[in-house]
């Protein structure tokens, strides 16, 4: 699974991309969240407030509930702020 | 991306800066069958909030994005607004990278037979694109740099489309 950190959390993760393996039953969103802020405490700064964290999987905006899978293309960044 | 008949929708993601009268010509040249354009530009403004008096000083402004998502989002909003409004022609051109304060960071040009549809459309698309394009701003200011929150507000105008 191929994940992307964008602004602020890119900077808090300490890295733009990587790419992780996360156990079998990490199988939605909210799962993947869970499991990546145990990773360190630059993930856990990152994600302490959900509210405004937002997710993209396989480019397309994604709720927690909705399914990741191995090979998956998983973004996360803060609301967006272009125009 | 040209759509049925003569309707044309483009979007361009880039570094560069763009020329506003060059990019409206370029979409009506050679077409006599629109009846109105509106277009709109947004720049890098010099100060953080809603009064000059009372913000911090903006010196220049950089603009992440989310290659691959960025053109996919900007084209699904362009699609909408042709689906919702009889067009002849859009443009979306968007920046990314540093931008010095008063630099231009967006435009949105519609163009239809009417202007009503014209300017409903010009404001839907950066409506939308201010609350679903994945970019993400970092101004410079005195105290240092800051990242920009996104704005309720924008939210609440973006809304206001909901069918």
């Amino acid at each position: 699974m191929k994940l992307l950190y964008f602004a602020w959390l890119r900077q808090k993760i300490g890295t733009a991309e990587e790419t992780l393996t996360p156990p079998p039953e990490v199988a939605t969103v909210g799962a993947l969240l869970a499991w990546l802020a145990a990773r360190g405490p630059g993930y856990a700064e990152a994600l302490k407030d959900l509210s405004v964290v937002r997710v993209a999987v396989n480019q397309e905006f994604a709720q927690s509930g909705d399914p990741v899978k191995p090979g998956d293309e998983v973004a996360l960044f803060p609301p967006v702020t272009g125009g | 991306m040209t759509l049925k008949g003569n309707v044309s929708a483009m979007i361009r993601v880039q570094r560069k800066d763009f020329d506003i009268g060059r990019e409206i010509d370029g979409l009506t040249a050679g077409r006599s069958d629109i009846g109105g354009l509106a277009s709109f530009v947004g720049y890098v403004r010099d100060f953080v909030g809603k009064e000059k008096a009372s913000g911090a000083e903006v010196s220049a402004m950089t603009l992440e994005h989310y290659p691959g998502m960025t053109e996919k989002r900007l084209a699904e909003i362009e699609a909408e607004a042709h689906k919702r409004w009889p067009l002849d022609a859009t443009l979306i051109v968007h920046r990314h990278g540093k931008l010095e304060a008063g630099a231009r960071i967006v435009l949105v040009v519609c163009a239809a037979a009417h202007r009503e549809d014209a300017f409903a459309a010009c404001q839907f698309l950066m409506d939308w694109l201010k609350t679903s394009a994945p970019f993400w701003k970092q101004e410079d200011t005195a105290a240092g740099p800051r990242w920009v929150d996104a704005d309720a507000k924008d939210d609440a105008l973006a809304a206001r489309w909901k069918t």
